[in-house]
């Protein structure tokens, strides 16, 4: 089976239920509802051979309803092709966990719950993975200041605002030389 | 003392030395400073190499790294300090006996370095005292041992045993004089 077939097939079966399909530079992209999240991912294991899952990630797209956007990367050892996946949810929707298919996910779900504060249905154990228990936050949402926010719990951890002095530390988009592309401080212009 | 009669054997000549036990305790303090290496992030290997042989912190008299505070005398923080680690950074200084000194090396434990963010302490000194702030990302084993000389210059000039047991001082000053 070629890649291109395998990409029929998966549209043969799910036609209805793949919402979108987007080729770019030989990337496919399929987006799907989240209710069909585990019949599409166990078809893709078991019958079209990803029998590796790259990477799990989240998007915040804030001010956007649904709010939060899941991307699957998943890749075939036995056919060298790629596949992405796509879905959204917002902010009070759970989604189903992928770890019983692909156990690796497990911890990439732990570590999108720790940094978005998105849950997953039916995950065996989801706790926070970077941050420790208790944290009060989650860091990578859009409305969570650069400079952090003050948390305490005695004995375990604290954090503090980071003072910016005059930052945010970015770096400049252009073509220039190294000096004028570093991060530095550049405060908004006045 | 020079008016003071001294006993005198020409056998131990030159094995007898007068001077300050300050300066004596000074001197076996900054000649054999162990480290404890807290080694967090990619300062770890600039502080490896100045371990190893090219750079050579032994002629220093501070090669005896061991990863147990108990034996220690300054702590080389040498990389990130997330406020994760923090409190366990913080629990290792308070085990090392005193005398104790601090070294921040490297941009990121003196000042958080670039790391203007939720999860990273912004420099250590906000946890223990630091003595010794080396600059750069990381230093140059060079620069390290730059630090390590300033630490024992620093240790040179101190007051410590008489600071530290004023009615031993005291005692000791009246049997001499």
């Amino acid at each position: 089976m070629t890649g291109q077939e395998l990409f029929d097939s998966l549209g043969k079966l799910f036609g209805q239920k793949l919402q979108d399909k987007t080729e770019f530079r030989g990337e496919t992209t399929y987006t799907i509802l989240p209710s069909d999240l585990r019949e599409v991912a166990k078809f893709c294991r078991h019958d079209l051979s990803f029998d590796y899952l790259i990477d799990i990630t989240s998007i915040d797209n804030f001010d956007e309803d649904p709010r939060f956007e899941i991307v699957y990367e998943l890749y075939s050892m036995t056919l060298a092709v790629h596949l992405r996946l796509k879905l959204k949810i917002s902010e009070d929707e759970q989604v189903d966990t992928i770890s019983d298919i692909w156990p690796t996910a497990n911890w990439h779900e732990r570590e999108i719950y720790d940094m978005m504060g998105i849950k997953f249905k039916g995950h065996p154990d989801l706790r926070r993975i970077l941050m420790w228990d208790g944290y009060p936050f989650f860091p990578l949402r859009k409305e969570f200041p650069l400079e952090g926010l003050p948390s305490e719990m005695p004995d375990v951890a604290f954090t503090k605002a980071a003072s910016l002095e005059g930052g945010p530390f970015v770096t400049k988009p252009s073509t220039a030389t190294t000096k004028d592309r570093e991060p530095r401080a550049r405060p908004p212009d006045l | 003392m020079a008016e003071h009669a001294t006993a005198y054997d020409s056998k131990i000549e030159g094995n007898v030395i007068f001077t300050r036990l300050d300066a004596a305790f000074n001197w076996v303090r900054k000649n054999s400073l162990w480290p404890m290496p807290m080694g967090l992030a990619c300062c770890a290997i600039e502080l490896m190499a100045t371990a190893a042989s090219r750079f050579d912190i032994a002629r220093f008299g501070a090669e005896v790294m061991r990863f147990s505070p108990r034996q220690c005398d300054v702590m080389i923080v040498a990389g990130t300090v997330t406020y994760k680690m923090a409190l366990a950074v913080k629990r290792i200084y308070e085990q090392m006996p005193e005398p104790k000194y601090v070294i921040a090396m490297g941009a990121c434990a003196s000042t958080g370095g670039m790391y203007r963010s939720y999860a990273v302490l912004q420099g250590i000194d906000q946890l223990i005292p630091v003595d010794v702030y080396i600059s750069g990302c990381p230093p140059r084993p060079e620069a390290l041992l730059a630090g390590l000389m300033k630490l024992q210059e620093k240790i040179s000039g101190e007051k410590s045993f008489a600071a530290q047991n004023p009615k031993l001082t005291k005692k000791l000053v009246e049997v001499i004089a």
